[in-house]
């Protein structure tokens, strides 16, 4: 169980980043358009939050890391999405306004409104690695299997978002689910016994 | 039994190959490049000189010109589109959105010699394929604008823009710019149009976008015109829409002007429809629910 849930919660941190992703360029496009740059600011703020977010998630990792610990990591990450749903739009219609050129316009925009929940996202990998590794010996196995989980959620998250979820919800109901499903799972990771945390 | 059933697809399908071989055979590719969106093909096939975003350039064409008669209007859809000055005879300023080979505002600027025309153009290497080999220029008449149209409309409100006549040409039938066929593009349009300013549309007739495009854009003006051949054409106003009787009026303006583009203007009126002959029951299409390049598959 405990070893299924810290799977379960990379998996589905990955497949929360890309969603997130590809419904930022849905969000963006109505102010800044869909030229190539707006996709190139979108996939760099992802790329540099998740870049820092490997790198603080490992260093929180040495200290008295534990599953709720992990659990809040998760719950953080959706937490700060709300923004999004909530001033999203203000705060796009003001930054067009403001900057002229559309390349550093969504650029800013998408640090604003995605570099805190992806950068939280991008902490869950190094801390699950190292709740999951019992000794030195398993450790390269085990972060395989952790990254497989991960980025094969990332794959999931990408391909049914852009297949079919945007066939049948709207942007924002997408948002809301994703949401939900981060609540359950960190919630059920919370609540379970602190007991066999290594 | 199965070969029986399949004979008659399997000799279609023969049938479409080679001609689609033959009418390849016969065109010569003067040009190709790639551009930051797409690739970029120029071919000629005797006098007629297409730009086109495929390959095989049987489907899909952008524009195409008649090397001998340069003004002539090739496509029909052109011809109905310039249906919208039977709406607004004497519109003084257009903005056309989507350039491809940039025969909109070649003929505009030519037909209207009172209009001011912005052109606004994604694609830069649209822009030098329109100028080296379809003739379009800039001058102190026709403007061009290389940006995103949606973005443009947006910092043109913002600027508080106005145009008389708006026409959208920027959707194909591989790909079509989503943030630009909801009811939210739709209003900031109606916002930019002068009272009594038309819109013009070159959109699809076929697949199951027709529905919801079609619905998009009654939520936003209402009733409007619809001109359906292979392409469809859709005039609205954001005023109450002129009557019939007055396009039919405005028309006869231009009956001689419109000769030496090779088609009379009794020929577009004759599509003008206000009939819906859509299924009102689907979704409009908005910034939250935008998925139409899944909706453009096959009916």
């Amino acid at each position: 169980m405990y070893r299924a849930l810290l799977y379960l919660i990379a998996g589905w941190s990955g497949y929360f980043v890309m969603g997130i992703e590809l419904l930022g360029g849905r969000l963006l496009a109505p102010y800044f358009g869909s030229s190539i740059y707006v996709w190139g600011a979108i996939i760099s703020v992802f790329m540099l939050a998740l870049s820092l977010g490997y790198l603080w998630g490992g260093r929180a990792s040495l200290h008295a890391p534990s599953l709720k610990r992990l659990a809040l990591i998760l719950l953080a990450a959706a937490v700060t999405t709300l923004p999004i749903l909530v001033w999203g739009d203000d705060l796009l219609e003001h930054l067009s306004a403001l900057i002229s050129d559309p390349r550093f316009g969504s650029l800013s925009a998408a640090g604003l409104l995605f570099f805190l929940p992806t950068c939280i996202s991008g902490m869950v990998s190094p801390y699950a690695v190292r709740l999951l590794v019992p000794d030195r010996a398993s450790a390269g196995h085990l972060a395989g299997k952790l990254y497989f989980v991960s980025t094969f959620g990332s794959a999931a998250g990408t391909i049914l978002t852009s297949f079919y979820l945007v066939l049948y919800l709207e942007v924002n109901q997408i948002l809301l689910l994703m949401l939900a499903i981060s609540a359950v799972v960190g919630v059920i990771a919370w609540l379970q016994p602190a007991a066999v945390d290594a | 039994m199965r070969l029986k059933r399949w004979l008659p697809w399997a000799s279609a399908a023969a049938l479409l190959l080679v001609a689609m071989i033959a009418a390849a055979a016969t065109q010569k590719l003067i040009h190709s490049e790639k551009s930051l969106y797409r690739e970029v093909f120029v071919y000629e096939d005797g006098n007629t000189r297409c730009l086109c975003f495929t390959k095989l350039c049987a489907i899909g064409r952008q524009t195409c010109i008649d090397l001998k008669q340069p003004q002539r209007l090739v496509f029909e859809y052109t011809q109905m589109i310039l249906g919208a000055l039977f709406l607004k005879p004497d519109p003084h300023s257009i903005l056309i959105i989507g350039l491809g080979g940039g025969t909109l505002p070649r003929t505009l600027e030519k037909l209207l010699p009172e209009a001011d025309i912005d052109v606004v153009e994604i694609d830069p290497a649209v822009v030098g394929v329109a100028q080296q080999y379809f003739g379009f220029q800039t001058d102190e008449r026709v403007h061009l604008i290389v940006q995103d149209g949606r973005a443009y409309v947006r910092a043109a409100l913002r600027g508080g823009k106005h145009y008389d006549l708006i026409m959208l040409d920027a959707y194909e039938h591989q790909y079509i710019p989503e943030h630009m066929l909801t009811r939210e593009f739709l209003t900031e349009v109606r916002s930019l149009l002068q009272p009594g300013g038309i819109v013009a549309a070159n959109t699809f007739s076929s697949s199951h976008l027709y529905d919801n495009e079609s619905v998009t854009y009654s939520s936003v003006y209402g009733v409007f015109y619809n001109l359906r051949s292979a392409n469809r054409v859709i005039l609205a106003s954001n005023a109450p829409l002129p009557s019939i009787e007055e396009a039919t009026r405005n028309s006869r303006r231009f009956t001689t002007a419109f000769e030496p583009y090779g088609f009379t203007p009794q020929s577009v009126l004759e599509r003008f429809s206000t009939r819906a002959d859509w299924d009102p029951s689907v979704r409009v299409l908005t910034d939250q629910y935008s998925p139409s390049n899944l909706l453009n598959g096959p009916p």
